[in-house]
């Protein structure tokens, strides 16, 4: 009886409940707004990353919406994956909430090959010859480019290279050539190793396609090795490939810091800037890193090329860099932001507060001919600025492929793929596993896919 | 002499035994406080590293002696605003949302059951079973047709729905403690369903209440995967800025510190407050 009489209340709760979700769901479609021209708010999807929640944002509130008082910037800032993750769901079901997103060359060819991008060159900057587009360094601009049009323009690019103590090498009578060969490496790491004080030198160890595999590729590269062979056949397990990763692990494990496979990036840049390594093979942007993060091992450190084998050079390429999805609204404003943080004018503001050292490096020609910075970055900028113009993503092997990319093959199944072969070279790495059996379950990974199939996402 | 033997004798049966029950209540007592220390520390090495440059915070040997420095609060100052806002509004949104449905629901599954109460108390917990990575395809979907991507709105049902079939179960539990003559009697005397509900039971277990509320209160508060798969930044939460501190090429240890201390204020306060009635809403079930 009692619930009898219970009944219409807990109805009536119901019925609460459902109207509050309603109401919920009326306010919230009533506050997304919309409009054209080159105002309102623009959400830009950024990686974090030191040279952009240390000078892209504050320069954002400080000067960009000052000088655009009509356009309101906001950030959503993530972790590489995450970033991935999050523009990839927005684009592919255009939920359209980012105005602006920060990709790489691997994603750039392939959103604009999905129809996913603006084409800047015709939609923007064919009316703004002020944004000299000519001046981007050209292996970036290429990278970015799609059927010979920018999908996106570059914030900051990065080449490979070598960073070495001068003091130890001066103490072991050692000298770095310009040029090394990966065997000179690895005879200086040989001597230069004192196993618990000093690594004779620093790899990335850790799994994941910009991890270890982007070190280990220009390694593979270099050594004759390639992905794919022109049918799409995957040749992890070919003598070259084989050869290029032994020689990777083993330089790890004999020379190597110690706990290699959870280390990159900023692992590694905490132990060269606390003296723990001699040599330290990494992107070009730790010049900068070294010179901010950790003054006093800049002066004691020199620079190489990416060291070679059987190629003539072997350093990657990467540039994050922004471009407006299509469809979205408000993209003028959404250019107009593109536009400024990409700019020569932006280079300049950077070095008005943080000086020229901590300027954005890697995408135009123009600040390697500004004397101030030339000042600044003596040390590094040279040999950064010859280590992008020397990379070919189109011809990253020594035998052509049919993929496009140095330290990424260019086609959809590779973020799944990258991360596969990376665990198992991290194993190997950590000793749990050899290599010839790290090899041969990542050929398996890759012959998942028909050559069809790969062949398509090229 | 003929009254040494009898000392042991005297008091030989209770020393041993006060000795071994306080050496067996020490023997606990420093277990606990081991334990307790082995949880604080690494909360006090965090503290203690937010205070750090960040070419100190990763070190190895670990640094005790340092110049502190506050630079990496402010920076953590200057950039969390809209998202502890967010984690505000959808923490205390949802948590008030959750304590007025689940009152009246767990009454009608306590104090006057509905016809197949157990079925509907099986429901509720059954919605837990699914875990969320499952759902999160069909929410992203809903969302964004209902236009609620990346709204606060969105957050508050969500975790309104998450904290529901917990706070029913917790609060149901401390309605079958209060006694059935105290709310006879305020039938006799002529009282309604609301009017028992609100003068009779609510006085009567608001230290349950509390505790279900600061248990929902820490559940939405530290929430990641559902915010940062269907937020970007109208209605980014609190862990969302501690994981976008996580940089790819840059040193960030000490910021990370200094913006997971400062996310943990909130809640430790929260706690703090709540003491008393935590205490005894959490032993409330445990007297029967």
């Amino acid at each position: 009886m009692s619930y009898l009489r219970f009944r219409p209340r807990v109805l009536g709760a119901i019925g609460c409940a459902a109207a509050m979700v309603a109401v919920a769901a009326c306010s919230g479609s009533s506050s997304s707004t919309g409009s054209t021209g080159s105002t309102g708010t623009v959400t830009v999807a950024v990686v974090s990353n030191p040279l952009i929640t240390g000078q892209m944002i504050p320069l954002t509130k400080s000067n960009f919406e000052k000088k655009y008082p009509g356009i309101n910037v906001k950030f959503a800032t993530y972790t590489e994956a995450d970033l991935r993750a999050a523009i990839e769901k927005d684009v592919s079901t255009h939920s359209n909430a980012f105005n602006v997103i920060m990709i790489g060359p691997y994603e750039t060819p392939l959103f604009a090959k999905n129809g996913w991008l603006d084409n800047l060159s015709t939609q923007f900057i064919a009316k703004e010859p002020s944004y000299d587009a000519g001046d981007l360094l050209p292996p970036i601009a290429k990278a970015l480019s799609y059927k010979g049009d920018l999908y996106a323009v570059p914030f900051y690019g990065e080449s490979s290279m070598v960073y070495y103590r001068k003091d130890l090498f001066a103490k072991a009578g050692l000298t770095m050539p310009q040029h090394p060969t990966w065997t000179q490496i690895q005879s200086f790491a040989a001597r230069l190793n004192q196993p618990g004080k000093v690594s004779g030198i620093c790899l990335r160890g850790l799994a994941g396609w910009g991890d270890n595999m982007a070190a280990l590729d220009t390694v593979v590269n270099t050594f004759g090795g390639e992905w794919f062979n022109e049918k799409w056949q995957p040749q992890l397990t070919s003598p070259a490939f084989e050869a290029a990763t032994n020689f990777y692990v083993n330089l790890i494990r004999k020379y190597g810091e110690a706990g290699a496979s959870n280390d990159s990036f900023n692992q590694l840049l905490t132990l060269y800037g606390q003296g723990k390594c001699a040599m330290w093979y990494d992107a070009t942007v730790a010049a900068t890193s070294i010179a901010t993060t950790y003054p006093s091992m800049a002066s004691k450190t020199g620079y190489a090329f990416a060291p070679t084998d059987l190629t003539k050079s072997s350093g990657w390429l990467w540039t994050w860099s922004l471009g407006v999805p299509q469809g979205t609204s408000n993209q003028g404003a959404a250019w107009k932001f593109v536009s400024w943080a990409t700019s020569k004018s932006y280079d300049s503001l950077v070095a008005s507060k943080y000086g020229w050292a901590a300027v954005p490096p890697g995408t135009r020609t123009s600040l390697y001919n500004n004397p101030q910075y030339q000042k600044a970055a003596k040390a590094f900028a040279g040999i950064t600025l010859a280590s992008i113009d020397s990379t070919d993503p189109d011809h990253p092997t020594l035998h052509p492929v049919p993929y496009v990319g140095v330290q990424y093959v260019d086609i959809p199944q590779f973020e799944v793929l990258g991360v596969e072969v990376g665990q198992q070279i991290a194993g190997a790495i950590a000793g749990t596993e050899t290599v010839a059996q790290a090899l041969k379950t990542s050929q398996a990974d890759a012959a998942a896919y028909t050559p069809a199939e790969l062949a398509g996402g090229s | 002499m003929t009254a040494l033997p009898l000392r042991p004798g005297h008091s030989g049966r209770p020393r041993p035994q006060r000795l071994r029950e306080m050496s067996g209540r020490a023997g606990w007592g420093i277990v606990a406080w081991v334990v307790a220390i082995a949880f604080f520390l690494p909360v006090l090495w965090m503290v203690i590293t937010a205070f750090k440059p960040e070419s100190a915070a990763e070190t190895w040997p670990p640094q005790f002696i340092f110049k502190p420095t506050l630079s990496e609060f402010r920076l953590v100052f200057s950039g969390m605003g809209p998202f502890l806002t967010h984690s505000v509004v959808a923490t205390v949104g949802s948590t008030i949302l959750v304590v007025l449905l689940s009152v009246p629901a767990a009454y009608a599954l306590s104090v006057h059951p509905v016809k197949h109460w157990r079925d509907g108390l099986f429901f509720f917990i059954s919605t837990k079973m699914l875990p969320i990575v499952a759902a999160i395809g069909p929410l992203y979907v809903i969302a964004l047709h209902l236009h609620l991507l990346d709204s606060i709105w969105l957050l508050i049902i969500l975790y309104t729905a998450m904290n529901l079939p917990l706070a029913i179960w917790m609060i149901r539990s401390f309605m079958l403690e209060v006694p059935r003559e105290l709310l006879e009697a305020a039938r006799l005397d002529g009282a309604g369903r609301i009017r028992e509900i609100t003068g009779v039971i609510l006085p009567i277990i608001s230290p349950g209440l509390v505790s279900t509320a600061l248990i929902c209160v820490i559940f939405a508060w530290n929430e990641l995967f559902l915010a940062l798969n269907l937020t970007v930044t109208n209605a980014a939460t609190m862990p969302m800025y501690l994981i976008s501190s996580v940089p790819q090429e840059g040193l960030y240890i000490a910021h990370l510190s200094a913006a997971a201390t400062i996310a943990s204020v909130p809640v430790i306060l929260v706690g703090w407050i709540a003491q008393r009635s935590l205490v005894r809403g959490l032993s409330m079930g445990a007297i029967k």
